[in-house]
């Protein structure tokens, strides 16, 4: 069933088309050192991230502290590689989740000429809500875990891929392979996911990167709330939300973190401008 | 035009029912009780029935809906549990911060936005246009929120040129009120006008380079005009709708900001709410902030019909 899949035929192709670009190699480069940064955090970070120690709270950067210490003496920069497997992971699931409605939505709206009307005024109706007081609310509605926070978000992006997804359906229907495939017989749903799905993927893999950068902001302002994932464990959100408290002694404590989110965020969209030019030349417009 | 119109407002008054229905399933997908779990563990039977039909979580899901509906309709969107008042003196309350928090950004984003956005187009490739786009890119990477915890430590706390926090107290004049309001609204405006810069030397772009604009220059027409008057005028269509965009993603942006700076918005209410669970206030706010978007939505598409007359519905 090797057909099912979904390649991206021409991938080694875009990626070193990709690093060809500069400012989308920048990006990717980028992105790759905070994953790996990561993943290898227990590796890396010199201390263990809840390792307390009154003695040295507070402490300004220093070698011992590269990015100083918190309020109860824990090393910043510990507890930013951790903090980056939550933030990164969340948001990576927000992407996976908001993608698999949001192309339910699209593909049934573009496909299914009937429940286009339908499908279109939902989308429409839940883009009217602001994304992060959609997501407070559904947060507050399902309780505040981390899990929630992904479901929550997943939802609030969702409408976006759909939209997405949606306006290339109603293209790719139209084309004669498609119709070729239903003159054939070929069951609907092996139309949708072999020829239509595949042939989405590329507007997919864009609007996914600028959702990732959205659903880490998102996140870290829910987090700052102090309304999404519990303020012990550490994301960039809660580093700032504990660092605020000590900004005027300590301002390392919530500048790092920030940092951290302007320049995963910033690399995600420098990622998303890149794999826009390249899959999605109607749209590469200089945008 | 006047089947334009019809359309359009037939396409809302659908959204905003849907809108209606969100809001009311939100509060349904909670997961037991909700009068329970906003009571605790400690509450009486009693209590709890008591709250649930405050909260108008008694009878079948139909009687609620309808219930609802009728109230929204009537403009009654409840009353909030821990405030003790009805939603919409609540909201009508703290309306005003929000109001100009959100209107303040949005110039300052256009005021910067415009501006920056039509030169790099029209200098395009220049070190000016690179830097703009560059900056802009970092300026929409940067959460809003931290933005203005930096500028509370530096202008506020530093050089103490504003308060640090909070609206200036119920007596407070307007010139008191706004000194609060420079902050916040410059850390939204900024992070806001990366969108409008981008999108305002995008439209510029597929325009620059028309036939009409270079008909106008042929006729000796000034730079200065070619550009604002038959340039602009043609790229604004896009251009008004990612203002109108914007005006929608400032009113997120405020729900965190004003925490940040202490204003008595609907933002913190909003989230003083979630604390504290307090439903129907939770609801009220969605209502209303969707309920605007839908309608600033509608007004940008009627606008269309009167900056381009071939735009039909």
């Amino acid at each position: 069933m090797a057909a099912i899949s979904v390649p991206l035929h021409s991938e080694p192709n875009i990626l070193s088309r990709l690093i060809g670009r500069p400012t989308s190699a920048i990006g990717l480069i980028v992105l790759v050192i905070i994953v790996a940064a990561a993943i290898l955090a227990p590796v890396i970070a010199p201390y263990a991230p809840s390792k307390l120690s009154i003695a040295s709270r507070l402490h300004a950067p220093s070698l011992a502290h590269l990015f100083g210490t918190d309020d109860l003496g824990r090393d910043v920069f510990t507890r930013m590689l951790y903090a980056a497997r939550t933030s990164l992971s969340v948001g990576f699931s927000v992407v996976v989740l908001s993608s698999i409605i949001g192309t339910i939505l699209g593909l049934t709206a573009g496909y299914f000429k009937r429940l286009d009307t339908p499908v279109s005024r939902l989308i429409d109706a839940m883009m009217a809500f602001p994304d992060i007081l959609l997501a407070i609310a559904l947060v507050a509605a399902l309780g505040a875990t981390a899990v929630n926070v992904v479901v929550a978000l997943g939802i609030v992006y969702a409408p976006r891929i759909a939209r997405v997804v949606r306006a290339s359906t109603l293209v790719i229907r139209e084309l004669p392979y498609v119709e070729a495939a239903r003159a054939l017989g070929v069951p609907t749903p092996v139309i949708l996911i072999r020829h239509v799905l595949r042939n989405v993927t590329s507007p997919l893999l864009v609007q996914g990167t600028f959702i990732f950068a959205n659903a880490i902001l998102a996140e870290a302002g829910l987090s700052f709330l102090g309304v999404g994932i519990s303020p012990d464990i550490p994301t960039w959100g809660t580093m700032i939300a504990t660092g605020r408290q000590y900004m005027d002694q300590a301002g390392w404590v919530m500048m790092f973190p920030g940092a951290a989110i302007v320049v995963t965020v910033l690399s995600l969209q420098l990622l998303g401008d890149g794999l826009r030019d390249l899959l999605d030349p109607r749209l590469a417009k200089d945008i | 035009m006047l089947r334009s119109i019809l359309n359009r407002l037939l396409g809302m008054i659908v959204v905003m029912a849907l809108v209606v229905t969100i809001v009311f399933v939100i509060v349904r997908v909670t997961p037991g009780d909700p009068a329970a779990v906003m009571l605790g563990p400690d509450a009486s039977a009693a209590d709890i029935a008591a709250l649930r039909s405050r909260l108008g979580l008694d009878g079948s899901i139909a009687e609620q809906f309808g219930r609802y509906v009728l109230g929204v309709v009537q403009g009654d969107f409840g009353q909030s549990i821990f405030l003790n008042e009805p939603v919409t003196t609540a909201l009508a309350q703290r309306a005003e911060p929000t109001f100009f928090l959100t209107v303040f950004s949005l110039l300052i984003a256009t005021a910067i936005a415009l501006p920056v956005g039509i030169l790099a187009a029209y200098k395009r490739g220049s070190i000016f246009d690179q830097a703009t786009t560059t900056v802009a890119m970092f300026a929409a990477s940067v959460p809003s929120f931290w933005l203005g915890l930096l500028f509370i430590q530096f202008f506020a706390v530093r050089l103490g040129w504003f308060d640090t926090s909070g609206y200036g107290g119920p007596d407070a004049s307007f010139a008191v009120r706004l000194n609060h309001l420079v902050l916040p609204a410059l850390a939204l405006g900024l992070v806001s006008s990366a969108l409008i810069t981008r999108f305002t030397r995008a439209s510029m772009l597929d325009v620059l380079n028309d036939d009409y604009v270079r008909t106008a220059r042929s006729k000796g027409m000034s730079e200065w005009r070619v550009v604002l008057k038959h340039a602009f005028k043609n790229a604004l269509i896009p251009i008004i709708t990612v203002i109108g965009l914007t005006a929608a993603l400032l009113i997120s942006g405020a729900v965190v900001t004003e925490t940040v700076f202490g204003l008595p918005g609907v933002g913190s209410l909003v989230v003083s709410a979630v604390l504290r669970r307090d439903y129907p206030v939770i609801q009220g706010a969605l209502l209303v902030i969707a309920g605007l978007y839908v309608l600033v939505n509608f007004a940008i598409d009627m606008l269309y019909l009167v900056v381009d007359p071939r735009v039909r519905y």
